[in-house]
């Protein structure tokens, strides 16, 4: 029994200083559209002078899961380092005749939409594999959407640490307030990832997240 | 075609499996039915019902749309935190009601705190030619 014990606490002492060696994963999560590549690209060229993926105006863009690792950024004499992971946005619906409609041809449209699927089903998939959590939501657009919800209530559920970002503040409809009601129990933080708006309060928010 | 509505009461899905219910909700979806569940899924399950969703994307199922509503009372003190906490404890996922309807019919199902929205999509229904009276 004495053995069993010690072989215990050897294995959880081990397991910690793996733990603490481990790069942190912070994800960006969130619905499509809502910015996580533009926000993953800002980070990256302010901290690595280089982007991370392409943005487009049509949904599910980012249709894989996209790493950029040991990424360092610093603020008031401190330094944090983690891995970047940016996912593909989550939704309930994906429709190819959406992308027809956005200029698409039909089976360019069809392979969109079926490798967006896969991209959400990974999104999901990864939601254990992550530390810290960056939920990327568009502030002009209806914060109480049920996929909104689901994100954070699985993340609540696993424990992982949550920053909301209330994108696009630039636009003339972005409604940060409304972000903040939604998830009064979240710091919410208002940005735009496209001009760099804000982007230092951000940073100043993940040092507080990663702790 | 009328719009259906599929009240399923919790009972009805509460001694199955994760799997099994969120297949249950998602097959009646897939027969264009809008469902309307007594209670809510856990939060995993919800996460697995929108992963499954999207393995059962085709041309003629383009995925679903789902609100969740789960009223909070305002609590006033101490007592009202404990009332809440023992009906928390007592109910548990019986409380509130979930909606899921087939992106197909629904176009969008739009929350508030207080109140839902569900917009349906137009189905444009061509008039029957009048047979001419010989």
């Amino acid at each position: 029994m004495v053995i069993g014990i010690i072989k215990q606490f050897i294995n959880k002492v081990l397991r910690n200083i793996f733990k603490n060696k481990k790069k942190v994963k912070l994800g960006l999560y969130g619905p499509p559209n809502g910015g996580k590549t533009t926000l993953a690209n800002r980070i990256c060229q302010d901290w690595l002078g280089e982007e991370m993926g392409s943005v487009s105006n049509v949904a599910h863009e980012t249709r894989e899961i996209q790493i950029k690792e040991q990424i360092i950024i610093k603020s008031k004499g401190k330094e944090l380092a983690f891995n970047l992971v940016d996912t593909p946005g989550i939704a309930t619906r994906i429709d190819y005749e959406d992308f027809i409609k956005a200029g698409m041809k039909e089976k360019e449209a069809k392979k969109r939409a079926k490798e967006a699927t896969k991209g959400v089903i990974d999104s999901i998939k990864w939601l254990d594999e992550m530390d810290t959590v960056v939920v990327v939501l568009d502030s002009t657009k209806d914060p109480y959407s049920q996929v909104n919800i689901t994100i954070i209530g699985n993340l609540q559920a696993r424990n992982i640490p949550v920053l909301i970002i209330a994108n696009k503040v630039d636009l003339k409809k972005s409604k940060i307030k409304k972000v903040q009601a939604a998830f009064p129990q979240y710091d919410v933080i208002g940005i735009s990832g496209k001009y760099g708006t804000n982007i230092d309060k951000f940073y100043e928010g993940l040092f507080t997240l990663v702790k | 075609m009328g719009l259906v509505l599929q009240f399923v009461p919790y009972s009805e899905i509460e001694d199955l499996g994760p799997a099994r219910r969120v297949n249950k909700l998602l097959d009646m979806a897939k027969e264009n039915k809008i469902v309307l569940l007594g209670g809510r899924l856990k939060q995993e399950e919800e996460a697995d019902l929108i992963a499954i969703t999207m393995e059962e994307i085709s041309s003629d199922f383009k995925g679903i749309e789902l609100a969740v509503i789960n009223p909070k009372k305002k609590e006033n003190g101490f007592f009202d935190g404990i009332k809440s906490a023992m009906i928390n404890k007592l109910l548990g996922d019986r409380q509130g009601f979930t909606i899921i309807g087939p992106a197909t019919i629904v176009k969008q199902i739009k929350k508030d705190p207080d109140k839902i929205e569900l917009f349906t999509k137009e189905i444009s229904v061509k008039p029957k030619k009048k047979k001419k009276k010989s």
